[in-house]
């Protein structure tokens, strides 16, 4: 047992007190609720300490970091291309999408872009792992409401893009083909007609999903006016990517800034929500699947000619400086900031990962909510734990 | 009618209570374990684009053994701070309350444990009998989400035991008996308009009183839209969190024995039970009746309530399940002053016919 010093014990028993005592009209007990390490709704090993007052909770604080893996130290002690082979693991439902942002960087940093082609097919992976993503989200959020179907058809069609990918990558989950410079490899014969009719089964899948979930009363009275985010708390929280967007901040990375990526030549829409409640989270995301499916079919039919790589050294030495590079990832606003001492690998890489803001307000947010709403409404935030502990 | 006379034997005392025993051991595991079978295993899968177990046996038919086998090997683990015994018996009383459901139960002419003169009566309540079971799983397991699981349980089935007997009021009414075989016979030899071809199933005069006697046994079953004693995603498995190996098994037969009793008292209620229309043989009451109907009445009985599980099985695989406030909401606004309202109605007809 550990000391405690006298502070600590007078704090503590002041702790203690003030918890028996929560409601003090009823005088009844609290207790805590431990949701996690190892619980259903937490994708992995998320714990939510939860102060309940009977089923109402009163506060609760997410505590992370029981799967750290250091990912930011990592790459200190690796070259830049073996960098991509890390991060892939971060948020490991759209893997391509982690490498984009600092591969982008360092070429930033080098002073170089990669050809048309392969900022079209980059763009078009990126859209894939996010099709993937959000596909499997759409699925989870039946499993965390109680329904088991939704999950099961998630994995099936999510199964057609994850062969798309392996189809052009090699890998399944985690690609490990952005360069610098370029991609590894080109489109392997065959593959665009295949994307055109998996976009085709995604679409499905979407009207699928919105016919028995989306449509259903008690998902609707389980998600509507439940966890509602105003517009100043989103953005005073950090938050991005579809929980900004569906408190009706109209911000989307792909388009608001200018990369060597293709989303600025294909027509789509950044899709807003005024509720800012679970519904509404959950609602942006599947017409951000949609939209996803519009623009791969858009721009498999424009993929320019030419290399897929422009002319790097064999050894690549990233010059000295510092660059942030941020992009719309699945989750969010996913950025690193790469500083480089012009070793072969960066000096330092600080990585921002969506998920890490997006918890933060979960403090906010629980308090005064019911058991089945924390989980209700995590699902909804759309966490992946890889991506709060890097 | 009071002694046993199956195959017009007269068969001694002891002979009886065995063929009793034995034969509520099949009333309530044959059902359960078909139903787990066809519809846990093969239709749920068919609903999600999955195979479902394909390896035991043809078709998977032999996977619920091999299950049984699994669960019988597991080590009986219990928490240190658990109540032992109370833990131990808490699987025992929901299963004992499926048992005493199953005794009133008629399953043919002659075919029934007890000729029971109030037997819905006796029936709803023992049901109620199964909450004290999971009420103390949930406390004796030492554990919290263990105890919101049995709360929740406890606060669920008593706002819907009350729908649920206002519901069969109007059945009690129309039929003007409680006795369960009285309720088969009214509705067999019962005719519409003079015609007789159908009986009077009692979903067709009752459908109001049908479909809230349905959400209520969903809700009294724990099955999905009403689970959240169980709640995977949130309670991890409720009040059954703690119990591995037979004492689960003993909950989970517990669960799909419950929904074939109940699905069972429903075709009773409202599809005609174990008869067909008695005018098709020109049967008049029940001594008329020829003795093969003990034998294909409780396959009759078995169709139907394999029809009632399939809606309530179809009802649980494809709805997201309500939070615990929204529940009682639901109930006590809702269901309850429906069936007030069909009770009145029924009561008034009943008068003016």
């Amino acid at each position: 047992m550990t000391m405690l010093t006298d502070r600590q014990q007078l704090s503590y028993i002041a702790a203690q007190a003030a918890d028996a005592r929560v409601n003090l009209e009823l005088e009844t007990e609290g207790m805590t609720l431990n949701i996690g390490p190892q619980h259903p709704a937490t994708h992995g090993t998320l714990r939510i300490i939860a102060r309940l007052d009977g089923e109402q909770v009163v506060w609760a604080e997410p505590s992370c970091g029981y799967m750290h893996r250091g990912y930011e130290k990592l790459t200190e002690v690796r070259t830049f291309p073996q960098v991509t082979a890390l991060i892939n693991r971060i948020d490991w439902l759209g893997s391509f999408a982690n490498e984009v942002p600092f591969i982008l960087a360092a070429e930033k940093l080098m002073g170089i872009e990669a050809p048309a082609r392969a900022q079209h097919i980059r763009t078009i992976l990126f859209e894939l792992s996010r099709i993937a993503n959000v596909s499997l989200f759409l699925g989870d959020l039946g499993v965390q409401l109680g329904a088991i179907t939704p999950v099961f058809m998630a994995f099936r069609d999510r199964e057609y893009v994850l062969n798309l990918i392996e189809g052009a990558t090699g890998g399944r989950f985690h690609p490990n083909f952005d360069r610098i410079g370029g991609l590894k490899d080109d489109l392997p014969a065959g593959w665009i007609d295949e994307t055109r009719s998996v976009m085709k089964k995604l679409r499905n899948f979407c009207d699928e999903i919105e016919n028995l979930l989306f449509g259903n009363e008690i998902f609707q009275s389980r998600t509507r006016g439940i966890g509602v985010i105003p517009r100043d708390v989103a953005m005073q929280y950090g938050l991005s990517g579809a929980n900004l967007r569906a408190s009706g901040v109209d911000w989307d990375l792909r388009r608001d800034q200018s990369l060597p990526m293709a989303w600025n030549k294909v027509d789509w829409k950044v899709w807003t929500h005024n509720d800012g409640d679970s519904f509404a989270r959950c609602w942006v995301r599947l017409q951000e699947v949609r939209e996803s499916t519009k623009i791969v079919d858009q721009l498999i039919e424009t993929i320019p000619a030419g290399p897929v790589m422009t002319k790097v050294p064999r050894i690549i030495k990233v010059p000295e400086g510092e660059a942030w590079v941020a992009t719309e990832n699945p989750l969010g606003e996913m950025g690193y900031y790469v500083v480089s001492k012009g070793d072969l690998g960066p000096f330092r890489v600080k990585i921002r990962s969506a998920s890490f803001n997006n918890m933060s307000i979960t403090p906010w947010l629980l308090k005064g909510v019911y058991v089945p709403d924390i989980i209700t409404i995590l699902a909804s935030l759309y966490f992946i734990l890889g991506d709060i502990d890097r | 009618m009071s002694t046993m006379s199956v195959l017009a034997v007269d068969l001694p005392y002891w002979a009886q209570s065995l063929l009793r025993v034995l034969g509520g051991l099949v009333a309530v595991l044959l059902p359960a374990g078909t139903i787990v079978y066809v519809f846990l295993f093969k239709m749920m899968s068919f609903m999600q684009s999955r195979l479902g177990p394909m390896e035991a046996g043809p078709f998977g038919s032999m996977q619920l053994f091999a299950e049984v086998g699994k669960w019988l090997q597991k080590e009986d683990i219990y928490p240190e701070r658990a109540d032992k015994f109370i833990f131990k018996l808490a699987p025992l009383i929901v299963l004992a309350s499926t048992f005493l459901l199953v005794a009133v139960v008629p399953f043919g002419p002659d075919a029934w444990f007890t000729n029971f003169e109030a037997g819905i009566f006796y029936a709803l309540a023992v049901s109620s009998v199964s909450v004290l079971g999971i009420l103390i799983a949930g406390w004796a397991s030492a554990n919290k989400y263990s105890l919101l699981g049995g709360l929740r349980a406890a606060g669920q089935l008593i706002a819907y035991e009350l729908p649920m007997i206002l519901a069969v009021i109007g059945v009690v009414i129309q039929a003007g008996s409680m006795n369960l075989q009285d309720i088969v016979l009214a509705q067999n030899t019962g005719s519409m308009f003079g015609w007789d071809g159908l009986g009077n199933p009692y979903v067709l005069t009752q459908f109001v009183g049908f479909v809230v006697f349905m959400i209520a046994v969903q809700a009294e079953l724990t099955q999905a839209p009403f689970d959240m004693p169980i709640a995977e995603s949130e309670l991890v498995s409720g009040y059954m969190t703690e119990y591995s190996g037979f004492r689960f098994l003993i909950f989970f037969i517990g669960e799909f024995a419950t929904a074939g009793v109940f699905a069972m008292i429903a075709s009773i209620l409202f599809l005609g039970g174990w008869g067909v229309p008695f005018a098709w043989f020109g049967w008049s009451d029940i001594d008329s009746i020829d003795n093969w109907m003990n034998i294909v009445g409780p396959l009759i009985l078995f169709t139907k309530m394999m029809l009632v599980v399939f809606v309530i099985m179809w009802v649980r695989f494809s709805y997201p399940r309500f939070r615990e406030d929204q529940l009682q909401r639901f109930a006590w606004k809702v269901l309850i002053p429906i069936s007030l309202v069909n009770i009145m109605v029924t009561a008034i007809l009943k008068v003016a016919f």
